[in-house]
């Protein structure tokens, strides 16, 4: 009796840490999902192919906005509030950020596409929002973003809104750098 | 092993087959020859060590639920303030933070203090009596996911006395509301959680060895009563949700001290993240306080009526696809957050769906109570408000369902309304349900049965009175978890001040009566409720310290 209650005791414990585990698995497991549906406007980080001609003449327009996370105090907008783009073809654009307090600080762009159905269709050849980026006191800098959407996009979306949240993440990136030193 | 429980199973390998005598209703016990051999041998340690040190499930038990009791005041306490200070518009007596806080700390103390012990120690007496074993499996371990409960608390009661205040992001903790700005308390916030989960963990591993290695010779799984078996499946639902709510308590206190970025977008973690895992978790929680609640209506209804249980096995299956159905409706708790069409609609059916499962069961209730030949003594009135009440929680659960309908209902008084009427008619009666059903059987003596109709009929009009009217000022859009409100809500507001009042105070009642029945004789009968069936009602009233240590055989 005394050993078999040690066994289903084992067990349960086992699974219990396994369930512990499975919780830290949630993490990636909703983040492969998003990824794969393109729910939640989850946008890849990674950069994507260029494109440079396709077959289609559909032409959309997208949207840029920025937004300053709560506690950013720098300037942050768009330079082109919209354009027509073409399917299939790698346009470039910028936004321009301006560091308007007396400190150095560090920010990081964080994109979302709506409708988030189109997130999965617009790939971003190369982007301000892959990188840290550094601003000096007053500093002003006008951030690349080079992108296009693949032709195979259904046809229902008409118009795409790409909007970038700016953090401050000054002390996050100088304790990461400290603990690298 | 501890050298009790040793003994205690060699007397059971011993004595497998030695039961012979009959007693009624073809269950097997020959607790009065046993009851002679044990009462020697060694009863209750003497002073303050016995309740430090005991292995007895009986004591455990005890403590469990006088410790759940004084949590239900404090929990009580914090609610008569948060309904003090909504009497009227305005701000009156409180300052919205501490507002917050009494909100976050109410829910938290009811739900992990109040509730959740309230049926550990209702499991720690009942199972083993109830499959005819002699103790817990585990002693040792009860006794100490017991002890962890006090310590966690008084760390949680401790923060409200802490610079910055308690916690104050609602029970529900969402980041970045309790990790980027919470209080610098919300650490030993974190570390309180980790321990009631321990102690939670190791109940349902104890409860889930007791039921499948301790059930006396005969007791197949199919002849289990109701409450083990309701209690069975909620051992496995703790097991599997309770280290997702340690591995997301974890994420926050790392995000907090040690720089990662889990729920915080500025790193590439995610605010919605938190929701998801903390709702894969705590929507099994939900079930977790209700199913032993279940089990003990389905002991109490056949009882009163004098009919077996209408449906035995279609309730077992009940509530195991109520189980099922558990861990793939989280996400009804966030059709705001801007869920794809297709996740609301699988949502939305799936939780609809649990509604099936739900009414399989009240439908066996009112089956048993047809025909039957019923009394109304306090017990049976706590479980029929149960059943009444607990379905209204049930339709307005719902209508929260619907997800192109919740976007209104979403965060309002609304929903307030909802889970207060799933969980104090619910869960909460059904605790004082057990109380009065059990209270002869462990203390020996019969309650004053008029002051529990009296004590019944005050809750039941008392949180009616509360929480009624909370279903319409939500409707009109009256947000949950503000210290002030709109002119227009003020009168609902008042009522339901008043009622929160009438049933706060009628507790007292029922604790004055608890407290009589342990200290004025009133000698109880062996059978106690007339149509009651099941192992417990063979032993003497009071249970002696040690029962069944000679297991009884069941036909």
């Amino acid at each position: 009796m005394a050993v078999t209650n040690n066994k289903l005791v084992i067990k349960l414990m086992g699974s219990t840490l396994l369930m512990f585990g499975f919780g830290f698995a949630l993490v990636p497991l909703y983040d492969v999902f998003c990824r794969v549906t393109g729910i939640n406007g989850k946008v890849d980080l990674t950069p994507g192919t260029y494109l440079s001609s396709s077959d289609t003449d559909r032409e959309i327009k997208i949207q840029f906005i920025a937004v300053n996370n709560e506690a950013m105090p720098w300037k942050f907008k768009p330079k082109e509030y919209s354009m027509k783009v073409k399917l299939g073809q790698t346009y470039s654009t910028a936004y321009i950020a301006s560091n308007s307090t007396p400190n150095y600080m560090v920010a990081q762009a964080v994109p979302s596409v709506s409708p988030s159905e189109a997130a999965a269709y617009l790939q971003k050849v190369d982007c301000f929002c892959f990188n840290r980026q550094p601003l000096d006191a007053g500093e002003r800098k006008e951030m690349g973003l080079a992108f296009n959407i693949l032709p195979d996009m259904p046809a229902h979306i008409k118009t795409i809104t790409l909007s970038y949240t700016l953090f401050d993440i000054t002390q996050a990136s100088s304790k990461v750098l400290a603990s690298t030193e | 092993m501890t050298t009790g429980t040793e003994q205690v199973v060699e007397a059971e390998i011993e004595t497998a087959e030695a039961g012979k005598n009959e007693s009624f209703d073809g269950a097997i016990a020959d607790t009065d020859k046993n009851e002679s051999t044990t009462e020697h041998h060694h009863g209750p340690a003497k002073g303050i060590s016995r309740w430090f040190f005991t292995t007895n499930h009986k004591d455990i038990g005890s403590m469990y639920l006088w410790f759940s009791l004084t949590m239900f005041m404090v929990g009580g306490c914090m609610a008569l303030m948060i309904r003090t200070e909504l009497f009227q518009p305005g701000l009156q007596f409180i300052q919205p933070d501490f507002f917050n806080q009494m909100t976050t700390m109410h829910g938290l103390i009811m739900v992990f203090g109040a509730v959740m012990p309230a049926f550990v120690g209702l499991a720690n007496w009942m199972i083993p009596m109830m499959v005819g074993a002699p103790d817990m499996a585990l002693p040792r371990l009860n006794n100490w996911s017991f002890w962890i409960l006090p310590f966690a608390f008084s760390i949680m009661l401790m923060t409200l006395f802490m610079e910055g205040g308690g916690p104050n992001f609602g029970w529900t903790f969402y980041a970045p509301l309790s990790t980027t700005f919470a209080p610098p308390s919300v650490t030993y916030f974190i570390f309180a959680v980790h321990m009631m989960g321990i102690s939670s963990i190791m109940g349902a591993i104890n409860v889930i060895v007791t039921i499948l290695n301790m059930r006396a010779p005969g007791m197949n799984m199919m002849k289990l009563p109701l409450f083990v078996w309701t209690w069975l499946i909620t051992a496995f639902l703790l097991i599997l949700v309770m280290p997702v709510l340690a591995g997301v308590v974890t994420m926050m206190l790392m995000d907090i001290h040690f720089g990662t970025s889990f729920f915080s977008a500025a790193g590439g973690g995610d605010p919605v993240l938190f929701q998801h895992i903390f709702w894969f978790f705590g929507h099994p929680e939900v079930y977790i306080m209700i199913l032993p609640a279940f089990g003990i209506v389905s002991e109490i209804i056949p009882t009163f009526a004098r009919k077996k249980l209408f449906g035995y096995s279609s309730m077992v299956y009940a509530t195991s696809s109520i189980a099922f159905l558990s861990f793939i409706v989280w996400a009804h708790h966030m059709f705001t957050v801007g869920l794809p069409l297709a996740g609301e609609l699988f949502f939305m059916f799936a939780t609809m769906l649990i509604a099936v499962p739900t009414g399989v069961k009240v439908f066996n209730w009112v089956a048993t109570m047809f025909r039957g030949s019923m009394t109304f003594e306090t017990p049976m009135l706590f479980a029929l408000a149960f059943v009444v009440l607990f379905s209204i929680g049930g339709f307005s659960g719902l209508m929260l369902a619907i997800a192109p309908a919740d976007f209104q209902y979403h965060d309002t008084y609304f929903v307030v309304a909802h889970f207060h009427y799933v969980l104090v008619p619910g869960s909460i009666f059904s605790i004082m349900a057990a109380t009065y059903y059990w209270l002869p059987k462990w203390t020996g003596n019969y309650y004053n049965e008029k002051m529990g109709k009296i004590h019944f009929w005050l809750s039941f009009i008392g949180i009616n009175i509360t929480f009624f009217p909370m279903h319409f000022v939500g409707l009109a859009g009256m947000p949950r978890r503000v210290p002030d409100y709109a002119l227009q809500f003020a009168d609902f507001n008042a009522v339901a001040t008043v009622g929160a009042f009438l049933f706060g105070f009628s507790q007292l009642l029922f604790i004055y009566n608890v407290v009589c029945c342990i200290r004025k004789k009133n000698q109880a009968s062996k059978q106690v409720w007339e149509g009651a069936h099941g192992l417990e009602w063979t032993l003497p009233s009071p249970a002696p310290y040690h029962s069944f240590t000679k297991p009884p055989k069941v036909d």
